[in-house]
């Protein structure tokens, strides 16, 4: 997926947004060779063998997601990685994180190697998260060091917690000596069986067994005094609850290195929306209250929250129509990231397009320490998102790029959309 | 949104005053012991995914007395066990010429969903924790027998409220009528969330106040095998919670008794308590009857 050696791209006309190097004004971008070569004002590059009229549209470093079940090895009928990751591009995103909870599990050097290979058909850059134990059974770490070499950016055990805090302690401990960020999904498992939904007046109305938010802020204030005690790097995934909030707040005023990610759906949706049984309103952690959602929301615009991260997660239908309580967890969520982001952040609550950019780039790249991503700092990957900030267009499920069509967000009209998205300086993905 | 056929009966949520006194005028018409032919030659399918004895022997006689077929289908010896799922049970049970389909099943939301998919009228006998609509029913019909209106009773409803769909579905009903609703239990049993459930809803830990002066009690099943999980010790509920003979005497003097059963005697009632005068007990099950006739007669009979 390279830029042939010697050709050149020329973005011109455009808005350029690059938090990471402070920039928000119209520039040009020139890629050369899959790298930025050059970004000067408007009309100052004269080179490009091809070129980009971007007039009208917003020019961002490539957006990173950090969560995304791309289901390979193992359940290709949900999702593969070229099936996932041309959603991705659809959505704007030049890197994805995929998640090691398949079958079988991602823990061996062995299948990071596998999942990178260009056999695998991937349009984006593909970053494997590693399994942090064995099996992610929680109980024998992994090959950390060795995971790390074949490529491995990170490790967790998601869709599970690591629950033994001995476990946990060991495996922030290891992670810290080769500066590799641990991943958990914050979820007291014992607190939660057979609960399918938040724990709220709709949980109970609908006679649906109740997630306490108890059950993620518990871990995550542990994991964040853990992280705080041995100078670790833990991310908090797809955070959802107020209280687990608060303990990333005084973790980050403390100085730990600790970080969060928030999915669209939890700054989008509530546990009022959970209506009619529809298992595209199940996912874990739950759809929250609106007292969390609006947490969320502040927690976005003051800089608390490090990333937007879709958990795109997708399902066959015979996973999702069925009883609710009995539906898998998780909903898609890569080709409409953006246009909630700009929609429900921009829009709505007024957050700046520059704060929204960042969460979607410089952000995300800096939890995980990927060099050369989410700016257009010159050297950089030529990874460019470019989109329409004020296009009207309503998404449809049945024209996703995804294996799958889990979603809730089915029809919704949105504002903002991806118009190209292009991976080391070639063009992966184009609107129609 | 919702797709389900006329006729469906999938919970007292939704449902309007009218549309319950509707069900219980007919009810009163109906008489299992006079046979009609009001659903001759319809074929009515009981879809029961967890033992029943009452819902499942009341909607029987019900749809035989009317004059029409049933047909029981259990999850064991079914090809339920074989991993059919719930809607291709569904689209089996349309093709081999069900006109109605009563399910009971474990999970909330389970004859919604088949609701949602089939042509034919789906009527709900329990679906997990969510609603029992013909118990409430039932529940309403038995209470008119001893009261002259719903509108304004003092209620007291005790016991395990958070596990019981036969809760949900008589607050949702009572509540229609401007009851004075009282839940009370320990909060494992009865979470300060249950309030919301409809208005004018309260609250209580103590079985004297909420007795006190009540027309209708409610009492629960208590499942001893929640119990084991939860922190409640069961000497300590039965101390505080069993409807005895002198807590009854707290009440109205024409308060009545109910309980859905199965009923288990010294645990959440007295023996006495069971098989006094003012126990309706064994009567809500003799008018389960009558108001099964009416549900499935509204779904199926033209005239009805």
């Amino acid at each position: 997926m390279n830029q042939r050696r010697g050709s050149s791209l020329l973005i011109r006309g455009g808005h350029v947004i690059d938090p990471a190097a402070r920039i928000d004004a119209p520039m040009d971008v020139l890629l050369r060779d899959g790298r930025v070569a050059d970004v000067a004002g408007p009309g100052q590059i004269k080179d490009g063998d091809s070129k980009f009229d971007a007039r009208g549209l917003v020019v961002t470093p490539g957006f990173i997601d950090l969560h995304v079940h791309l289901r390979e090895p193992g359940d290709s009928y949900k999702e593969t990685i070229a099936t996932g990751t041309a959603a991705a591009a659809a959505g704007g995103f030049t890197s994805v994180c995929s998640m090691p909870n398949t079958s079988p599990v991602v823990d061996t050097p062995e299948w990071i190697n596998w999942l990178r290979d260009p056999e695998r058909g991937a349009v984006v850059n593909v970053f494997p998260i590693a399994a942090a134990t064995r099996g992610s059974k929680g109980v024998v770490l992994t090959d950390y060091r060795g995971l790390q070499r074949a490529g491995a950016v990170a490790v967790t055990d998601d869709g599970k917690p690591i629950l033994e805090d001995d476990v946990m302690r060991e495996s922030l401990r290891l992670a810290a000596e080769i500066n590799l960020t641990v991943v958990q999904h914050a979820e007291d498992t014992r607190m939660t069986e057979n609960c399918t939904m938040n724990e709220s007046p709709t949980s109970f109305r609908l006679g649906l067994r109740g997630i306490k938010a108890a059950a993620e802020s518990s871990i995550v204030d542990r994991d964040a005094q853990l992280a705080q005690q041995l100078g670790a790097r833990m991310h908090v995934a797809h955070l959802s609850t107020a209280d687990a909030l608060k303990s990333v707040r005084r973790a980050k005023r403390a100085r730990a290195r600790v970080t969060c990610e928030v999915t669209p759906h939890h700054f989008t949706l509530t546990d009022a929306d959970v209506r009619d049984y529809d298992a595209n309103y199940k996912m874990n952690p739950p759809l929250r209250s609106e007292a969390d959602r609006e947490a969320i929301l502040a927690a976005l615009a003051d800089g608390t929250v490090d990333a937007i991260a879709t958990d795109h997660a997708p399902h066959a239908i015979h996973e999702k129509v069925m009883e609710f309580e009995r539906a898998n967890f998780g909903i898609t969520g890569l080709e409409t990231a953006l246009g909630l982001a700009i929609t429900k952040l921009h829009r709505e609550h007024k957050i700046p397009l520059a704060r929204i950019v960042e969460l979607f780039t410089s952000g995300p790249a800096r939890v995980l320490d990927l060099r050369g991503r989410g700016t257009l700092a010159r050297g950089s990957y030529g990874d460019v998102t470019i989109f329409d900030p004020k296009k009207k267009w309503t998404f449809k499920a049945a024209e996703s790029k995804s294996l799958s069509r889990n979603t809730p967000f089915d029809g919704w009209q949105l504002t903002g959309k991806v118009v190209a998205t292009i991976v080391s300086g070639q063009q992966v993905y184009r609107a129609g | 949104m919702n797709k389900a056929v006329r006729g469906s009966l999938l919970g007292i949520e939704t449902l309007t005053t009218d549309e319950i006194l509707g069900f219980l005028n007919l009810a009163r018409r109906m008489n299992p012991l006079k046979p009609r032919s009001l659903l001759r030659g319809k074929r009515v399918l009981l879809l029961f995914y967890e033992p029943s004895t009452r819902t499942r022997t009341s909607f029987e006689i019900a749809a035989k007395s009317m004059g029409a077929m049933t047909t029981l289908v259990l999850a064991s010896g079914s090809s339920i066990e074989k991993g059919e799922s719930l809607l291709d049970t569904a689209y089996t049970l349309r093709a081999v010429g069900a006109d109605l389909i009563v399910i009971r099943h474990p999970h909330a939301g389970a004859p919604y969903l088949m609701s949602q998919h089939v042509d034919i009228p789906v009527v709900n006998a329990g679906d997990g924790m969510h609603e029992h609509p013909s118990q409430a029913l039932l529940d309403a019909y038995t209470i008119l027998r001893h009261k002259k209106t719903l509108k304004g009773l003092t209620v007291a409803i005790v016991g395990d409220i958070y596990h019981s769909r036969v809760a949900r579905s008589a607050i949702h009903l009572l509540s229609k009528f401007n009851a004075k609703i009282t839940l009370c239990g320990p909060p494992e049993f009865v979470p300060e969330i249950a309030a919301t459930l409809a208005p004018g809803l309260h609250i209580s830990r103590s079985a004297e106040e909420a007795l006190r002066g009540c027309d209708v009690i409610m009492v629960l099943r208590v499942q001893q095998e929640r119990l084991a999980g939860m922190k409640i010790r069961l000497q300590d509920y039965i101390a505080r919670y069993q409807m005895t003979m002198t807590r009854l005497k707290l009440a109205k003097k024409d308060a009545i008794v109910m309980h859905p059963g199965p009923i288990i005697r010294g645990l959440e009632l007295t023996w006495d308590v069971a098989d006094c005068p003012q126990s309706a007990i064994v009567e809500e099950v003799h008018n389960g009857v009558p108001v099964r006739m009416a549900i499935l007669a509204k779904a199926l009979a033209r005239a009805a």
